[in-house]
């Protein structure tokens, strides 16, 4: 029996905090796993090192909080980011770029903030546009594709990852954005940039970029399994993903010698593991349907133009770190109509209902 | 179609677990052995309590007044058997703080002797406002849990000339089946009740909504109702809280009520079924409301079924009838699991407003650590008033109480759905339930004390009236006394003036 009293319901609930990041990290591993596989080795290090460093950089911020840390790294929210971090890194990264990336994850992008539900930027978003703005080398050193069993063995990849010695050149090149971008300032022009390109190895992911963003088909697979899960709604991806192949298309049309085409912009970079997992980040998007579906636009809308205007080839990671601090001001301006109100909050006039 | 946005006929909710399936089937059992008391709190209804007329050593029969109402929102309250008053007392209520409340307590003699009831011979030529006053005097109240009373809501029917009468029966709520029973057994009598409401109120039509996880009791009401064609029988999708009486006139007829409207303005009454039925029988067969179906379920109860239950019957006799087992039950819940009271003991009265007696197990309720908010909106996606929980628990929370009231939270009925999708357990509606009760508590301290400083200006006031007058007082004695001396002195004068003379 009861001595305090309790409201309703009294009955279990559904879903639980740990459930929805377990099902995430779940629906993220095949895209990871392809990196693995095509990167080899170097990659799965990567992985190991910067989900460790986010763990650790989680327990130690804890600790100095005050609160048992063991709760809160069991719930798989510091484990999820830390392998977010790594999918965005190149997959032969050195080994400290993961735990730089983790530990700016961790303690400015959440912990700093209150922790798990206070941070105002996607902590691994945040942590890509803080690393490519303060090592661009390290950041866009692009391996070539080096299935597991042809490249590095299991030893010599440890030095890929633990030491910085190993000469790479003649092994990397550039992404297709990167290269398409390097093209434009030599006043190449499209058709003839994307020569190498092939839209099908590129849907699969077979080709040059970071370690887990390369599989636009498993990470559509992974989203729109988390989909059906009931874990993320349809608005943000279906908005991002529109309002990208709705621009893209249209410059295309105008100017295909300019203008990627929209397959191109699906397939490249971290448009499909943004679209997916990263805009449709509870913590950082808005609440309301609505609100969603204006964020996704805003995110679509900002990395086209940051991809054909901006300096950087990819845009992704600066436009969610946009959208999210607007992400307040969608909250505050698009709210649900109340019942038995107008939007304005006064009540229904009786004579017009 | 942008309409249909702004508008949606279905909004919010959740699919919770039913745990219906082993009470539907059963019937409605009436042979709970009669208990030795009866305890009848003066208060089962929303509005002033009634006014006991019967002392203690009386005699009384089934069905005779015990209380009458007082005020214009209120309702009587009968005996429920023969027998007699023991003691009329502050008794434990039926309620999470189980404060005591004014409770009459009669001591049954087991002869169930009714009282002479009032049987008119054709209840469908009565009067209109004969009905509404039959339905009052036999103490009807909204059985769906509001528990208002019925004849106010059908005097304000008529008075408004309604067009609809709209009839929940969606008992949206899990575990709960006593109206899916009403209606597979008494049809026709709930049938009845519903033409004397149409008759009370001169409306047109009727409309009844049946959630669609009760065919059966659907295709019963579909028979009854098969002679009328003003009576409309819809099937509702399952989804609570559909039985939230706006939420399925909205589903079924797209309009909504004013927030600071009642459903009369816009010319509609929403009543609930078994009120439909306790209607019927306080106007055919002039019985006033003494007894009600109970759902009696939970994992703790070995025996779960409906029964009819007298007012008054203590709820651990209800639950030993069923079988229900005290050591496994973890948590007592009066009314259905999602808007349900949960009791700190079993030593209470069955009132006019229980609709569900549960024994949950540790296993069925579960108590789960609270983590922070992940803001994952699904308190959002599940209102189904369209309010956003998170934010008004977190204004709450750090006891911005006057901003959670921006966001909405008077327009909050604490239906449960938001706390029940919570992935990280946060218990809303105890936010909510608690920053009413607060603002409340504020609002009565401001009265206080704006009564408090009235009390002090009206006395100052007095006080300088008194002093002012005792000054006029002193001012008008003085004067006179000097006025009374100046004659005595000039009286004093002219008769020195008068013996120097002579």
């Amino acid at each position: 029996m009861i001595r305090q009293p309790i409201s309703g319901p009294h009955v279990a609930a559904v879903q639980s905090v740990d459930n929805i990041m377990r099902k995430v990290i779940f629906a993220l591993l095949p895209a990871t796993g392809c990196g693995v596989l095509i990167f080899g080795w170097p990659a799965l290090y990567l992985c190991a090192v910067t989900i460790a460093a986010a763990l650790l950089c989680e327990a130690l911020c804890l600790k100095m909080k005050g609160v048992a840390a063991k709760p809160y790294l069991m719930d798989g929210s510091a484990f999820l980011t830390g392998l977010l971090v790594a999918m965005t890194l190149p997959p032969w990264a050195p080994w400290w770029i993961g735990v730089v990336g983790s530990a700016i994850a961790i303690i400015l992008g959440k912990q700093v903030y209150g922790g798990l539900g206070q941070n105002l930027f996607n902590p691994a978003m945040l942590a890509r546009v803080a690393l490519l703005i303060s090592f661009p080398i390290e950041m866009t050193t692009w391996v070539n594709v080096k299935p597991l069993l042809f490249g590095p063995g299991v030893l010599d990849s440890l030095a890929v990852t633990f030491s910085a010695s190993v000469n790479t050149d003649g092994l990397t090149g550039a992404t297709t954005l990167g290269a398409v971008k390097t093209g434009f300032s030599l006043n190449q022009t499209l058709p003839g940039l994307l020569y190498e390109y092939s839209g099908w190895l590129s849907f699969i992911g077979w080709e040059r970029g970071s370690l887990g963003e390369t599989s636009s088909l498993l990470i559509l697979l992974g989203g729109l399994w988390l989909w059906r899960q009931g874990v993320i709604q349809w608005q943000i991806p279906a908005s991002l993903l529109g309002t990208l192949i709705v621009f893209s298309t249209l410059f295309h049309w105008l100017d295909p010698q300019h203008y990627l085409s929209p397959w191109v912009h699906l397939n490249s970079g971290a448009v499909m593991l943004v679209a997916f997992f990263i805009a449709t980040d509870y913590v950082t998007s808005p609440n309301t349907p609505l609100g969603q579906l204006v964020f996704g636009a805003g995110c679509g809308l900002l990395i086209f133009v940051i991809r054909s205007w901006g300096g950087y080839p990819e845009g992704t990671g600066f436009a969610i770190l946009l959208m999210n601090a607007v992400t307040p001001l969608i909250d505050h301006y698009i709210r649900p109509r109340i019942y038995g109100r107008y939007r304005n909050g006064k009540p229904l006039d009786i004579s017009q209902s | 179609m942008l309409s249909l946005l702004e508008n949606p006929r279905l909004r919010g909710g959740i699919h919770a677990e039913e745990y219906k399936a082993e009470t539907s089937g059963l019937p409605i059992a009436t042979n709970l052995p009669l208990p030795k008391k009866l305890y009848i709190p003066v208060q089962q209804h929303v509005g002033k309590p009634a006014e006991p007329l019967v002392k203690v050593g009386d005699k009384v029969l089934k069905g005779q007044l015990l209380a009458y109402s007082q005020g214009t929102i209120s309702a009587p309250v009968h005996a429920p058997s023969s027998g007699t008053i023991i003691d009329v007392l502050d008794y434990p209520a039926p309620h999470p703080s189980a404060l005591p409340i004014r409770t009459i307590v009669i001591e049954t003699d087991g002869l169930e002797q009714w009282t002479s009831l009032d049987i008119p011979a054709d209840p469908f030529q009565l009067e209109a406002e004969e009905i509404c006053l039959r339905v009052g005097a036999a103490g009807v109240v909204g059985l769906g849990g509001a528990v208002f009373p019925s004849a106010v809501k059908l005097n304000l029917g008529r008075k408004n000339q309604i067009h609809t009468l709209l009839i929940n029966a969606g008992e949206c709520e899990p575990y709960l089946t006593c109206d899916d029973r009403l209606m597979q057994e008494r049809a026709t009598d709930i049938v009845s009740g519903i033409r004397l409401m149409l008759r009370g109120m001169n409306a047109p039509k009727a409309m009844i909504g049946i959630e669609d996880n009760k065919p059966e009791a659907f295709s019963a009401m579909q028979a009854a109702c098969e002679a009328f064609e003003n009576i409309d029988i819809i099937q509702v999708p399952t989804r609570y809280p559909m039985g939230w009486d706006r939420q399925m006139l909205r589903y079924l007829t797209g309009w909504e009520i004013p927030a600071d409207g009642r459903a009369t303005d816009i010319g509609v009454v929403i009543h609930n079924v078994a009120t439909a039925y306790a209607v019927y029988r306080a106007v055919c067969l002039g019985q006033p409301l003494i007894s009600r179906t109970v759902t009696v379920a939970g994992s703790a109860v070995a025996k779960p079924q409906n029964v009819e239950v007298l007012i008054g019957t203590l709820m651990s006799e209800v639950l030993n009838f069923c079988a229900a087992d005290k050591s496994r039950t973890a948590r007592l819940v009066m009314g259905g699991p999602m808007m349900g009271d949960a009791l700190p003991l079993s030593e209470v009265p069955v009132v006019k407003a229980c609709s569900g007696i549960l024994a949950l197990s540790a296993a069925d309720i579960e108590d789960p650590e609270v983590k922070p908010c992940i803001r994952c909106s699904s308190c959002v996606t599940a209102c189904p008033v369209g309010l956003l929980p998170l934010e008004m628990a977190s204004r709450i929370r750090v006891n911005q109480l006057d901003a959670a009231v921006d966001l909405g939270l008077k327009d909050c009925i604490n239906c449960g759905s938001c706390s029940y999708v919570c992935p990280s357990n946060i218990p809303l509606v105890h936010y909510f339930k608690f920053a009413s009760g607060e603002l409340f508590k504020r609002q009565q301290m401001e009265h206080k004390s704006e009564q408090t400083k009235r009390l002090i200006d009206d006395r100052n006031k007095r006080m300088e009236r008194i002093r002012l007058e005792a000054e006029a007082e002193a001012k008008r004695m003085a004067e006179a006394r000097a006025a009374r001396l100046a004659e005595q002195a000039k009286a004093k004068a002219q008769a020195a003036a008068e013996t120097e003379g002579s």
